[in-house]
């Protein structure tokens, strides 16, 4: 089991890497569904045997949602902004790029660092869920676009979650399903704040740092 | 019973975005308040009740906490009924239909923030509080809303997945006793729990929770947000939205007081109180939005509660003072606001002035409420200000204790000169020739809060007294 966990585990820093390293809207919002597809596999890591039936469930509603319904609703945004690329960015991609791989030591080397109670079952598990982390926080600072700033929430998310599900957190059916929902009514709450926003300010073309009327 | 409390709120918030009739939408907002005040005013003196298998329970500090949601959202009812009937009548049903359903989930979400022992739940309730009240500031629907709406979603949301990860980290912390996040389990196991992850999850709760909370230098989305929103939004966001999402990291801090780590944290907690103090304090003096300028007071506030609570002993049940007072005086100063905001039009400072001959009542509340709120006795913010004070002093870190007091007399002279320049002088002509009038609904809750944290300063009640020292011990005061 152990092979297939890290596999997909180098699976999600691959797709980080490309969200990194593209200026494409539709190569991040692909990534970030591939990367939740990923994670959703994650979930049948754990013990050796047929899953319990709430795990399949969880795993199936992941897979959905950050598979299928969110780039759906993400594409459907892009489509109707008329933007398909990332202009200006705060930092260039090659820059991006660099400080993808520096991240991805860095975390190495904390994870590596951390006394890992038996639950951790890989020593990539902790400096993924960091990096994925990191990901999602640089492509919110580092980009304009409206929209990559929700894929980069959906992408800090992925980290978490990546934590959560193959550290076994015991966290109840329940609380799971009550944190997807959230994330999900969040994003979709995300979404519908962009179509306002792009109806109201036409020329702002999702482009955050025009958002810049409330200031001291 | 706690599951009314939870179930009236959420059940008639989801019947209120069905509702297309305005009397009805307004009975059902003002409806609900009344219900849900006097289901928390009958669990008061009562035993601790527990629900749910152990996640929920209302134990002292989730007692405070909603009570103080629970009294602020029947001010802001009162108030809302009022204003939806006044300046925003002319919108749409299916708009305040909106409006009023999400303004009732919000309270019950901020009702399971108080009730959660469960800290997987908690954060669910937590987040949800932001998505519940993201269409609430973007009521207007004009840009400057929708900048505001979408900073606090954003940063709001980031922030509070660090505090998901500062969850997980938490269970593991707690692998010794199967990971279970039930605080109940967490402060009777204290012993066992694995340190260097606890101070890991401390670490994320307070980044994540604070982000929530607006402590500085966390504090970006709060000043747009608070001062975008409409009156009462910006008054139980700031009221009671920031103290129940303060119970997050203190909930942390009860199980680090159990694992023997009460000291750790309580450093990062003083210097982001006195950072968040200077923040305000710097964009205090010389602001020219009058909202702003409360939402300033607010992180203001905040960084006193963050002060109190790392300082410990007499300072914690200080702190649980303040938010009470916090919570009245700035619940009734943004009520104000929004009154004077609609005689006007403006929130420029430079352009409101005579508030007093224009808005005899209002003029009135807004200097009262400052002074009550920033300390002036007889209020019930000087007592718990001078506990804070004292705490510093007494425990050893008397250059806190002068820096707090200094920057609470910047505090107070910043915030004079606005407030006073705008309730004197003459109001512009043209408005003072169409003499507004001042709806009773929209003062008689704005002075009732005015009474109640002036009241608290002469007396506290012996059962209040009682539950913020039993408050105080659980949260290890």
């Amino acid at each position: 089991m152990n092979m297939v966990l890290e596999a997909l585990l180098v699976f999600i820093v691959l797709t980080n890497l490309l969200m990194l390293g593209s200026s494409r809207l539709g190569v991040y919002i692909r990534a970030g569904a591939m990367q939740g597809v990923g994670l959703s596999f994650l979930f049948f890591t754990g013990e050796a045997g047929w899953p319990h039936s709430h795990i399949v469930l969880l795993a199936l509603v992941t897979m959905v949602v950050k598979g299928l319904v969110f780039p759906s609703l993400l594409f459907r945004t892009i489509r109707q902004a008329g933007v398909r690329r990332e202009m200006e960015p705060y930092v260039g991609f090659t820059a991006s790029l660099l400080a993808g791989v520096a991240a991805w030591g860095f975390a190495l080397w904390v994870g590596g660092r951390l006394p890992l109670p038996g639950v951790i079952r890989s020593d990539l598990l902790v400096p993924t869920a960091m990096f994925t982390i990191f990901t999602g926080l640089f492509l919110i600072v580092a980009r304009r676009n409206a929209i990559t700033q929700v894929l980069g929430y959906l992408v800090i998310e992925n980290g978490v979650f990546t934590f959560g599900v193959a550290v076994e957190a015991a966290t109840p059916f329940l609380v799971e399903m009550g944190i997807l929902l959230d994330i999900f009514v969040g994003v979709f709450v995300m979404v519908i704040t962009l179509f306002q926003i792009n109806r109201e300010i036409e020329e702002i073309h999702m482009d955050t740092s025009k958002l810049a009327a409330l200031k001291d | 019973m706690l599951n009314a409390l939870l179930l009236v709120p959420a059940i008639t918030g989801l019947l209120a975005f069905l509702v297309r009739w305005k009397p009805v939408l307004h009975a059902l907002l003002l409806a609900t308040a009344v219900s849900h005040a006097g289901l928390t005013v009958r669990l008061w003196g009562g035993p601790a009740v527990a629900d749910w298998g152990g996640w929920l329970q209302l134990d002292p500090a989730g007692m405070l906490f909603l009570s103080i949601t629970s009294l602020l959202f029947l001010a802001a009812a009162i108030y809302g009924v009022s204003y939806l009937r006044g300046e925003c009548r002319l919108y749409p049903a299916g708009h305040q239909a909106v409006f009023v359903g999400c303004l009732l989930v919000f309270l019950a979400t901020m009702t399971l923030v108080c009730l959660s022992q469960h800290l997987g739940l908690l954060w669910v309730a937590i987040e949800a509080t932001t998505l519940a009240s993201a269409p609430l500031i973007y009521f207007h629907r004009s840009s400057r809303s929708l900048e505001a709406t979408w900073k606090y979603l954003v940063i709001c949301s980031v922030g509070i997945a660090l505090a998901l990860l500062g969850t997980f980290f938490l269970s593991i912390a707690a692998n010794p006793i199967e990971g279970t996040l039930i605080l109940a389990d967490l402060v009777a196991g204290g012993g066992v729990l694995l340190a260097p992850w606890l101070k890991m999850a401390f670490v994320f709760f307070l980044v994540g929770y604070g982000t929530k909370v607006g402590l500085a230098p966390l504090h970006t989305w709060l000043p747009d947000a608070h001062s975008e929103a409409p009156a009462m939004v910006s008054c139980l966001l700031s009221g009671a939205l920031l103290n129940n999402a303060f119970l997050g990291i203190l909930r942390l801090r009860q199980v680090c007081g159990a694992a023997g780590l009460a000291t750790f944290g309580q450093g990062s907690l003083i210097g982001m109180g006195l950072l968040s103090m200077t923040v305000a304090a710097v964009f205090i003096v010389g602001q020219t939005d009058f909202k702003r300028l409360l939402a300033y007071s607010s992180v203001e506030h905040m960084g006193i509660l963050a002060l109190g609570f790392g300082l410990g002993g007499l300072g914690t049940v200080g702190a649980l003072f303040h938010a009470i007072n916090h919570s009245l005086g700035k619940g009734l100063l943004f009520l104000t606001a929004g009154n004077i905001l609609e005689g006007y039009h403006t929130k420029t400072i430079a352009e409101v002035r005579g508030v007093r001959r224009l808005l005899p009542a209002s003029g009135l509340l807004w200097v009262l409420g400052f002074l009550a709120l920033t300390g002036a006795p007889p209020s019930g913010a000087f007592l718990s200000e001078l506990m804070v004070a004292g705490a510093a002093f007494q425990n050893g870190h008397p250059f806190v204790g002068l820096a707090f007091l200094g920057l609470l007399t910047v505090v107070f002279v910043g915030m004079a000169r606005p407030f006073l320049e705008m309730a004197g002088g003459e109001p512009p002509a043209e408005l003072a020739a169409k003499k507004p009038v001042e709806s009773g609904l929209r003062v008689l809750p704005v002075g009732l809060l005015w009474l109640g944290i002036v009241t608290l300063g002469w007396y506290v009640p012996p059962a209040l007294q009682h539950l913020l020292r039993q408050a105080a011990a659980l949260l290890g005061g």
